[in-house]
């Protein structure tokens, strides 16, 4: 696997959530995603970086174009370190069906990527990647 | 401190959502809302998204905290103009807004509002012209 | 250890190039594999000097056990194009890894000339120009791979494309007859169709006709339902048409909640239904 080209922005403040949004967009134009595609992506990078933000306290974001056997992707990268989630699995089915209560976004953000990854300890903050392949 | 400007139209509040809203705006779009429909004794608002690009599972929720509200208020919402991308999305997200009426546009969304209305007034076998 | 084997791999490549070159197009146009009905020997000497020149620089600039690292970007990028232009042409997988392999021989022979009285050296130095081009050459064969995934992928979705046609039954009315398994590729090109087509024509009400679904389990009932909230949120209803007797069987043993879309047996009938909400009525005038 290759990584061609790498960026790290702050989840700082909810301006910062705005300003994930327009570059996971503007790298998934960049990367020739469809609309469709590029909505999904950047939808996902909303609702992980407002949970870095809201529950995790703040964090950061890296931002990754990959390529593996010729094909490529957008990595991104949240890491907080925050309280941690105490019960992953739980964590991860709030998300779906109602999206309303706490609703941590964790299971959609899933939904909308290729691949999925997380890990989280209490006390240890939380760390999440999601690719979308092209 | 930025707001999205809401208009009067007769009985019906009109909002169109341009900006790529941050939690607080949406936070601060919802309460003017309800206060506006108070103060202007609205019946119906209509939210135009139909520039938004992006509609997150909070943005989702605020929508439908919107509609639920303005019901209690005894008013009804109609949310227009979704754009197809953003409708897949959310279906994809597991949020179905289910609480939240739709139209097409603003033209529809109207059709809408105003129908809902004339049924409140006790149209149908032609009640005396009361909708708006 | 790493810094003198990197740069003595750079330096063979950059003192010897010329004879390497030489004895791997040899190699080359001499083997079967070169197919050369399939490319020309001016443009087969073209892509090895490339291929000898980026790998030169790539190996000065870092080692070649960096073979993922951005340094050998350039000897993937070339190794990309190459590949597929390659499968295009029609050559086989293992022919175009070939135009790896070939040039191990020269290579270990310049190797050989070098450390030939270190037999540590030579073994250590031998080990990592191979991997190094096994690596390169399992990259190719890759590449071709996906490629081939590719056409593939592109040909699965111009099918669904097709077979899931959107047509306009009435003014503001929408038909979508499916037609076979609907998974989840489906659905999204299904989804995509449908609110394009309820943008382009304003339409209000879709009626699905599921008579071509052979079968319809928990998944696919989500799918429809998915398609079905996707297309209210742009403000349209949708009608289920096409439930046979089994199906409404399954759909009640699943205990699949339909949400109160209405469903019909029969494409004619959720056609009246669509019509009567779009406020039109269907007359026959009276003979004369």
């Amino acid at each position: 696997m290759a990584l061609l080209r790498s960026e790290k922005l702050p989840v700082e403040s909810q301006d910062d959530v705005v300003q994930v949004r327009q570059a996971v967009r503007a790298w998934a134009v960049e990367l020739g995603f469809s609309l469709v595609e590029q909505t999904k992506v950047v939808t996902a990078a909303s609702e992980l970086a407002r949970n870095a933000f809201v529950h995790g306290g703040g964090g950061s974001v890296e931002l990754e174009s990959i390529e593996t056997a010729g094909r490529r992707g957008l990595r991104l990268t949240f890491v907080d370190h925050g309280p941690g989630i105490v019960d992953i699995e739980q964590a991860m089915k709030d998300g779906y069906t109602t999206g309303g209560g706490l609703g941590l976004g964790l299971g959609g953000a899933k939904r909308l990527s290729s691949d999925f990854e997380i890990r989280s300890q209490p006390g240890a903050g939380t760390w999440v990647r999601i690719v979308r392949w092209k | 401190m930025e707001r999205i400007p809401i208009l009067k139209m007769g009985e019906f509040l009109l909002v169109s959502i341009q900006v790529d809203m941050h939690d607080r705006l949406a936070m601060t779009l919802q309460d003017d809302l309800t206060a506006q429909i108070v103060k202007q004794r609205a019946r119906g608002v209509l939210i135009d998204i139909s520039s938004l690009e992006i509609v997150d599972s909070f943005i989702g929720r605020t929508l439908g905290n919107i509609a639920a509200m303005s019901r209690i208020l005894d008013a009804e919402t109609v949310v227009v103009g979704m754009q197809p991308a953003v409708a897949i999305t959310l279906v994809e997200l597991g949020m179905s807004l289910s609480g939240v009426r739709t139209a097409l546009n603003v033209e529809r969304g109207m059709a809408v509002l105003q129908a809902s209305l004339a049924a409140d007034n006790g149209g149908g076998a032609g009640g005396d012209g009361a909708a708006a | 250890m790493v810094s003198a084997r990197k740069s003595l791999l750079a330096d063979i490549l950059s003192r010897s190039e010329k004879d390497i070159f030489n004895e791997w197009m040899a190699a080359q146009l001499r083997s079967a594999g070169s197919r050369s009905d399939l490319i020309t020997e001016k443009e087969l000497r073209e892509q090895s000097r490339e291929f000898l020149q980026r790998l030169r620089e790539a190996a000065a600039t870092a080692g070649p056990d960096d073979g993922d690292g951005p340094a050998w970007a350039p000897v993937r990028e070339l190794l990309d194009t190459l590949s597929r232009s390659r499968a295009r042409r029609g050559f086989s997988p293992a022919e175009t890894a070939t135009f790896i392999f070939s040039l191990k021989a020269p290579l270990f022979a310049r190797l050989r000339q070098e450390l030939g009285r270190d037999a540590d050296a030579l073994a250590e130095a031998t080990w990592a120009a191979t991997v190094l081009l096994d690596r390169l050459g399992l990259y190719t064969t890759e590449v071709y791979q996906q490629g081939r995934e590719e056409v593939i992928a592109r040909q699965q979705r111009e099918l669904l494309e097709l077979s899931t046609p959107v047509v306009e039954l009435w003014d503001g009315v929408l038909g979508l007859p499916l037609i076979g398994t609907l998974d989840s590729a489906r659905t999204q090109v299904v989804m995509e169709n449908l609110l394009s087509r309820i943008v382009e024509t304003g339409a209000s009400i879709a009626i699905i006709d599921i008579t071509g679904v052979p079968t319809v389990d928990t998944l696919v009932a989500q799918h429809l339902l998915k398609t079905i909230a996707a297309a209210r949120l742009m403000g349209a209803d949708c009608i289920i048409s096409g439930i046979r007797p089994q199906i409404a069987q399954t759909i009640v043993h699943l205990g699949v909640d339909l949400n109160a879309v209405p469903t019909k047996a029969t494409l004619a009938g959720a056609f009246t239904v669509a019509l009567q909400r779009t406020g039109y009525t269907v007359s026959r005038p009276p003979r004369a």
